[in-house]
């Protein structure tokens, strides 16, 4: 089918739901697929001469540049930070492109660039190499942030979306949707999320924690754009089982909840920026939440959800005992938050 | 959040599930098979979306009535905007009307092609965009319940205050009472009782169905939205079911008051006066809308501009008015998910964030 209408781009070909996944396949993974960019992992593991790397790249438009718990910078550093981690390494090294628009201030600059500082030296990445360019007012909105990461693999831990298998458990390491609903109450002025922030955060910390059981640790992602939801729906797609997620036991912020309760979304469909989503087999369930409970990041840590059921099914037990089907989101929910 | 999670509370949800299955069973044991409408969007998809018809027996049924504003709007209507907007004026909407076919094309088809189409988030936004450009008329596609009607008429009041002309509404306002009596009185369909609204109940307030209930003893519960509400509601169809005396049972009375809301009501009484309605799927129900008085018509799109709203075609294929009457579930009809999916909609119950078909397709496909 072609959703492309009027072959135009759609803001929501920016989702990370059903028209991102379109566009990609149709335009990108046609061209560029055959090689390490097949399955679409959040990052290439590359042979070099003596071994292997982890490369990954993300790019960052949020509006506005700065929001409770975070801003562009933080984000920056982050979004490829996890991405690294998440596909079994350990970041290194970090490219750092910026494009500014004219008339940006000097001192909101500044400190977006400390706090780009800041988060590669708790993440122990080096800024290794980058680039500035401006354009003219109106050409881009403030500033616009590539990052691009090479990590080290992590001895034995090779996540991998085809190891899933009927049985396995899915944790989740944080409450969701935080930073997607952060960004929107700050964006849009919402009064009553007082106390929200974004949960932007590396989760390095916690894949080492994982990686103790590596062996049995069979998938991680980040559920950034599309939520928890495009993750889980990526795990069971064109495959003989589906999962089932029980309600209850998924963790949210009581701010998060509230906003979404207001505007009508599911938090299973919103953002986070620190949050990990962990495929294992069911014996090591008990093992990783607990070394994830140890760790700050990891305090709310629950499983949410079984391999099991329909086939390519995500189904939401609810809280009544009822049962619902999680889909993707179809376009865009809440554009520019990462 | 606590008081929402006490409406979702599962040892509670248990609870009504034993008592409505023991309700069931003895309906069942009369080999009676119950089917009970909702005639509200919100409650179209919250029922979908906690799961609330895999949890009821076989023998409980719930359908999805003419409960969705984007749903019941005519064929003829959407026309009668394109060809507004195709003048050269400016369509101001809520989003969901842009994607709703008419006679083939949708209001989003008209503005690819330049059609100005505004999307308002409050219908408020109308009379700025008709202070910004005072050269261009703003036509506010004035669709909705008893729940959209205040705020709507409170921008017609507003347009006259300010003495604004180049602002108008092109009516196609819906009642809830009349439709269901057109319901309970239509041969074709079967519904048992009715889970009566919960916004739109706050606003007529629950004294409103009284001669309904009791002329055609249906049995009536005003639900609320949240799971334990609409599981307590279907308990209490059942119970009067059994005991074959029909009533209005207020469930939702921590919203809604015998009397509803005064000053929406005397608002609209000032600015409004009944007439007939055009419902999509369903025809024309007498009684069943509200027009702008006359001393307003100034601010009818449709005397305005001459627009006669009749003789639209919608799709052929499309059996959105069989769903909207509870003849057919969505998943039923042939173009589901295929030919009629929510990126590509033909009808507009897929179109509608609280169409039933868009519920289903979201939450049971």
């Amino acid at each position: 089918m072609n959703v492309l209408s009027d072959e135009r781009i759609l803001l929501g070909h920016g989702g990370g739901g059903r028209l991102t996944r379109d566009l990609i396949d149709n335009e990108i993974v046609s061209r560029f697929g055959k090689g390490p960019l097949q399955g679409l992992p959040d990052g290439a593991r590359l042979g070099i001469a003596g071994g292997e790397i982890v490369f990954s790249t993300d790019s960052f438009v949020v509006a506005p540049l700065v929001f409770p718990g975070g801003d562009i910078g933080k984000l920056a550093v982050h979004g490829t930070v996890n991405d690294v981690a998440v596909s079994g390494g350990t970041p290194r090294w970090l490219s750092l492109a910026l494009i500014i628009e004219e008339g940006l201030e000097l001192a909101r600059l500044r400190g977006i660039l400390d706090s780009i500082a800041e988060a590669a030296k708790e993440c122990g990445v080096i800024v290794a190499t980058g680039d500035t360019k401006v354009v003219a007012r109106g050409q881009c909105d403030g500033l616009y942030i590539n990052t691009a990461g090479i990590g080290e693999p992590i001895e034995g831990l090779r996540p991998d979306i085809k190891k899933i298998a009927r049985g396995d458990v899915v944790i989740a390491s944080g409450p969701l949707g935080d930073h997607g609903m952060a960004v929107m109450a700050a964006r849009e002025g919402l009064g009553f999320a007082q106390g929200l922030r974004s949960d932007t955060a590396p989760v390095h910390r916690l894949v080492h924690a994982a990686a103790t059981w590596a062996e049995d640790v069979k998938f991680m992602r980040d559920p950034t754009r599309g939520g928890a939801a495009a993750v889980l729906n990526e795990i069971v797609e064109g495959r003989d089982f589906g999962v089932v997620v029980q309600e209850t036991a998924l963790p949210y912020s009581p701010q998060a909840r509230a906003i979404s309760e207001v505007l009508g979304i599911d938090l299973l469909h919103v953002a986070s920026e620190g949050r990990l989503l962990l495929v294992c087999a069911p014996e090591r369930a008990r093992d990783i939440l607990n070394a994830w409970k140890n760790l700050p990041e990891g305090k709310d840590a629950a499983l949410i959800g079984r391999v099991t059921g329909d086939k390519g099914r995500v189904l939401l037990e609810t809280a009544i005992g009822g049962r619902r089907m999680i889909d993707v989101p179809q376009g865009e929910l809440l554009p520019r938050i990462c | 959040m606590k008081y929402i999670d006490g409406f979702r509370d599962p040892d509670a949800a248990r609870y009504l599930k034993r008592e409505i299955g023991a309700l069931a069973k003895r309906l069942a044991a009369a080999e009676r098979t119950v089917r009970l409408m909702e005639v509200c969007g919100s409650h179209t998809m919250a029922i979908a979306r906690y799961g609330i018809r895999q949890v009821l027996p076989e023998n409980v049924r719930l359908l999805s009535g003419p409960g969705c504003p984007v749903c019941v709007t005519d064929a003829a209507y959407i026309d009668a905007a394109i060809a507004l907007a195709e003048q050269g004026h400016t369509i101001a909407t809520f989003g969901d009307m842009l994607k709703v076919p008419g006679s083939g094309r949708t209001l989003a088809d008209a503005r690819s092609v330049g059609g100005r189409v505004k999307v308002c988030y409050s219908p408020m936004d109308a009379i700025g965009e008709a202070e910004e450009n005072p050269s261009r008329e703003v036509i506010f596609l004035a669709i909705g319940f008893e729940t959209t009607i205040p705020p709507v008429t409170a921008v017609v009041k507003a347009a006259n205050a300010k003495g604004l002309s180049n602002i108008s509404f092109l009516t196609a306002f819906k009642l809830v009472p009349p439709a269901l009596e057109a319901l309970t009185t239509d041969p074709e369909v079967k519904v048992d009782g009715f889970i009566c609204p919960a916004h739109v109940s706050a606003i007529i307030g629950s004294d409103a169905y009284v001669p309904f209930v009791e002329k055609h003893e249906v049995p009536c519960v005003i639900a609320g939205f949240e799971p334990l509400d609409i599981l307590m509601g279907i308990k209490g169809l059942l119970e009067q079911l059994l005991s074959g005396e029909p009533e209005l049972v207020n469930q939702y009375s921590r919203v809604v008051k015998k009397e509803g809301n005064k000053a929406a009501l005397a608002l609209m009484d000032a600015h409004l006066e009944p007439a007939d309605a055009s419902w999509r799927g369903i025809g024309t129900i007498p009684s069943s809308g509200l027009k702008l008085r006359p001393q307003l018509r100034r601010y009818d799109a449709a005397e305005k501009f001459g627009v006669r709203l009749e003789g639209g075609t919608p799709d052929s294929r499309c059996r959105c008015g069989d769903v909207l009457k509870g003849k057919l579930l969505p998943p039923e009809c042939p173009l589901f998910g295929k030919a009629c999916n929510t990126l590509r909609p033909v009808g507009p119950c897929m179109v509608s964030a609280e169409g039933s078909c868009a519920a289903y397709y979201k939450y049971s496909r």
